[in-house]
């Protein structure tokens, strides 16, 4: 938020900033719009209803505005500090395990949620309030200032920062006449009246300060119009699978406060292939630099299928929603056949990374159709087996599946799902308990090979190794008002820069010898521009040169202080003297 | 060339613009400490608002433009030798600055990318974003004093660059692989690179307030050197002034790309959170200086607060914390 920055007079500033220069004596009174809460008049003895208006005028003053933006700047803070439960809900059990004297008072101050904290909606929502409260004043008198008539001429022109005064043959009436010609082809808003022209111009500085503020308003309703009515979710995807937008495909499922579960459109997407490419040669070997996934989807069950290229930054717009690729893993496929000799599983096993560089990664495979025992394996894949230096171990040399080897670990007994109770895919449950290791049941496997269970327990088969992608579907209903907002926003700051509010006033007497005396005074929020000279050069007419370096004395006498303003004036153009080393 | 070729120049080109910044820093410091003294005639200072119209018409290099205006008329014998550090200074800036482009250059080049992917490269350009603002500044405000002060800073980041950050040239990774890598990460570079000079224009304007306030500022002294306070006032506002807009565009960017890349346009990410306290405290500083008529100490204050923030948004919430924007 910054409104025209300048450095003439802080009163001159002021007096645009109220809107109240209209009324004022050529913009130099004080503003009584923006003063701080100190100089409020505090109510004595005049009831509720008086220290309710105190309060809102307190509420709504600039000071109180930027303090409450201070405090959400400094309530978002602990968010980067502490682990948050929407972003990382296991790093928030970690903590709590680790801090458990601390966690549970940091909880009491909602500092695992710090957004949907009440303080810190408390923060924001009398930010809002006091932004409307003092935005939309402002822009009401903003309007009325634009309507209203360029304040009337003060009395001596000659005492504005920039003025100019010369004379001419042509009688009050042309000059003045010429006067409103000249400034309205400069898109002034030109009064002529008791003998001066007064003109105003820049209003847009203003407004686009207003703009600026009311966009950041609308922000704000944007945000909360996708919390309230968008959803999130993330999937997983084996290639060869397929995926339909139901709340029961969702490996997690985030909806908005007011989002009902049968507004989820009914697209459908299907992944065929997805490819990781590495680099394969120097020092960041391993390192990817591609990620591809071809899927084919519908917007509807009925409509026409559709492929897409879906890549990092390269989303997917699918039925309202956004599809988005986010990682990827392997899933080797794996086919147990249990003691009597009948396939008890047969499927791609999504694994998780166990670590990012050369993603070794781990996972179960589950049989409870195994008879006569349900089977259970525990397995560590390697994309690319290695011997380690040491001889001893394996380990994955790159990420890309060059030389995939499983390991596996054999379990019967009971796995546990017949109790209904809900349980990972990446975890085994009750090893030791009701699962027991079977005896010599590690066993190193290569695509293709086969694994017997000693006692005839089953075989495990490793078929091969498939891929498969994580991806996250949105849909916020907030985001093309929230970036049209922010646009808006910039626009409006830059504007607010750029413009400034100027004033010019021409003023026609007669003076000695029938000749007539054409005074001219300006005043720019900010600093002087050379425009003022090019409108007095255009209301002299052909012939005479603005007044620059010496300007005033030579062609007629004046007072002192006008002198001695035109001589301030004379900077080189667009140098700025302010800026100048001085001591 | 080959790409190795091209990603060993970089690194030699490193090593180069730090050598010359550093005795460009040194030929600064000289002749803040022992050069021209400016305070000395307003004869001078006319003098060198002349030189300055006139070198905008000859269109020389800021150097000649300082330098001339060093040896400018009314001290031809003394004024001539001690000018010689001021255009020293200038002259090695200058070419450490063109080191420091090409550096950046041929990085890109042998990576065939942006040259802001990681960040070593990230703080690289940070550093020539703040020495390129210094170079307008200088030529536009003539505000050579903040020479000795911008190549301090830029030679403690390019230090810090080479010893910590090194990281040897790179595809980039696919989650960088956008375009909007050269509007986003460059606006937030460039916006950078023109609050340091602010800032250090800022620390300038509380030292010499500060000096000022305990009973002056020694006659001769380096703070006698410097200019007014309001000057320095102004030169901060200004840069901000430019700065600002830039750094807003970088964050809406930010924000269509995270939309792009994470799905969502803002999630509370450290990075984000942080470039959202530094935007308040400029705008609170903005919003002081031209509405509360806060000028001087309190907004000055405000300005180094957020300066602060961009400090820790770049080390801090890269190497403390983890979220999104760990690319290190």
């Amino acid at each position: 938020m910054g409104e025209t920055t300048d450095e003439i007079t802080d009163e001159a500033i002021a007096a645009a900033e109220g809107a109240e220069a209209a009324e004022g004596e050529a913009g130099t009174r004080a503003p009584t719009a923006r003063q701080a809460p100190g100089e409020v008049p505090r109510p004595t003895g005049i009831g509720p209803l008086g220290w309710l208006r105190w309060g809102w005028r307190q509420l709504t003053t600039m000071r109180t505005a930027l303090i409450l933006l201070f405090l959400v700047a400094l309530g978002a803070v602990p968010s980067s500090i502490f682990p948050q439960r929407d972003q990382a809900p296991e790093k928030v059990a970690k903590y709590v395990e680790d801090h458990k004297t601390l966690a549970p008072w940091l909880d009491r101050f909602s500092l695992f949620d710090v957004f949907s904290a009440p303080w810190f909606a408390a923060i924001y929502i009398l930010l809002f309030v006091s932004l409307a409260g003092c935005v939309v004043p402002r822009a009401v008198k903003h309007y009325r200032s634009m309507r209203a008539r360029p304040p009337a001429a003060p009395r001596n022109l000659g005492r504005l920062p920039q003025s100019a005064s010369y004379e001419t043959d042509d009688a009050p009436e042309d000059v003045l006449a010429e006067a409103r010609r000249v400034l309205r082809g400069r898109r002034f808003r030109v009064d002529v009246s008791g003998g001066a022209a007064s003109a105003e111009k820049g209003y847009l500085g203003e407004t686009g300060n207003l703009l600026f503020h009311l966009a950041l308003l609308a922000l704000l309703f944007a945000l909360g119009l996708g919390n309230l009515f968008g959803y999130r979710g993330n999937i997983l995807l084996t290639e060869g699978k397929s995926f339909a937008n139901s709340l029961s495909q969702y490996d997690d499922f985030k909806p908005g406060r007011a989002f009902g579960g049968d507004d989820l459109s009914p697209f459908s997407i299907t992944l065929d292939d997805f490819t990781a490419t590495y680099e394969t040669k120097g020092d960041k070997r391993g390192q990817a630099t591609d990620f591809h996934a071809k899927i084919r989807y519908r917007n509807s069950p009925g409509a026409k299928e559709k492929s897409w290229d879906l890549r990092l930054n390269h989303p997917l717009k699918v039925g309202g929603a956004k599809l988005y690729l986010l990682g990827h893993g392997y899933a080797p496929v794996f086919t147990v056949r249990d003691g009597k000799g009948n396939i008890a599983f047969q499927d791609a096993v999504p694994f998780l990374p166990m670590e990012p560089r050369n993603l070794t990664s781990e996972g179960v495979i589950k049989a409870p159709d195994a008879e006569p025992e349900q089977l259970a394996f525990y397995a560590i894949l390697w994309p690319t087996a290695m011997a380690s230096e040491d001889r001893k171990q394996i380990v994955s040399a790159f990420p890309g599946p060059i030389r995939p080897v499983v390991t596996i670990s054999s379990f019967k007994g009971d796995i546990g799902l017949d109790s209904g109770t809900p349980q990972s895919v990446y975890k085994l449950e009750g090893v030791g308990k009701t699962l027991q290791p079977v005896k010599d049941g590690q066993k190193l496997l290569e695509p293709g090979e086969s694994f017997k269970l000693p006692g005839n327990a089953g075989t495990i088969t490793f078929d091969g190794l498939r891929e498969y992608t994580t991806m996250s579907v949105n849909r916020d209903p907030g985001r093309l008002p929230a970036l049209v907002a922010a646009v808006l926003a910039v626009l409006g700051v830059a504007t607010s820069f750029m413009v400034r509010r100027r004033r010019v006033w021409v003023r026609a007497s007669a003076g000695k010898g029938g000749r007539t005396v054409v005074e001219v005074g300006g005043l720019t929020l900010g600093n002087p521009t050379s425009e003022f000279d090019d409108i007095v050069t255009a209301l002299r007419g052909p012939g005479h040169e603005a007044p620059e370096a010496e300007p005033a004395p030579e062609n007629e006498p004046q007072n002192e202080p006008e002198t001695a303003e035109t001589e301030a004036e004379a900077g080189p153009a667009g140098h700025d003297p302010d800026t100048e080393p001085k001591e | 060339m080959g790409d190795a070729d091209l990603a060993n120049l970089s690194d030699k080109l490193m090593l180069t613009t730090v050598v010359l910044y550093i005795i460009a820093l040194f030929a600064y410091a000289a002749d803040l400490g022992f050069g021209r003294r400016r305070s000395a005639a307003l004869v001078a200072e006319k003098a060198e608002a002349k030189v300055l119209v006139g070198a905008g018409a000859a269109a020389p290099t800021p150097a000649e433009g300082a330098a001339e205006e060093a040896a400018a008329p009314g001290r031809p014998d003394g004024g001539r030798r001690q000018a010689d550090w001021a255009r020293l200074g200038v002259v090695l800036n200058l070419l450490g600055w063109a080191a420091h482009l090409g550096m950046l250059v041929t990085r890109g080049l042998s990576a065939d990318r942006w040259p802001w992917a990681n960040m070593y490269e990230f703080l690289a350009a940070i550093a020539f974003a703040a020495v390129t603002a210094f170079l307008v500044v200088m030529w536009r405000y003539q505000a050579r004093f903040l020479g000795a002060f911008v190549m301090v800073a830029a030679v403690v980041a390019l230090g810090i660059d080479n010893l910590w950050l090194y990281d040897s040239v790179g595809p980039v990774s696919p989650a960088l692989n956008s375009y909007w890598i050269a509007i986003h990460v460059t606006a937030a570079i460039t916006a950078t690179g023109a609050f340091t000079v602010a800032g250090a224009a800022t620390i300038l304007y509380l030292v010499k307030s500060r000096a000022q306030e305990r009973g002056g500022v020694a006659e001769g002294g380096v703070l006698a050197r410097i200019p007014a306070v309001e000057a320095l006032d102004r030169l901060c506002l200004r840069v901000t002034m430019f700065a600002f807009p830039i750094w807003t565009a970088a964050i809406i960017m930010g924000a269509i790309w995270a939309d792009e890349a994470w799905g969502r346009y803002w999630g509370w990410d450290p990075k984000e959170t942080w470039s959202f306290v530094i935007w308040i405290g400029y705008a609170a500083y903005l919003h002081a200086r031209s509405t509360a008529g806060w000028k001087g100490r309190k907004a000055a204050i405000l300005s180094l607060i957020a300066f602060a923030a961009l400090l820790f948004n770049f080390f801090g919430v890269n190497y403390m914390f983890s979220g999104l924007h760990s690319y290190a």
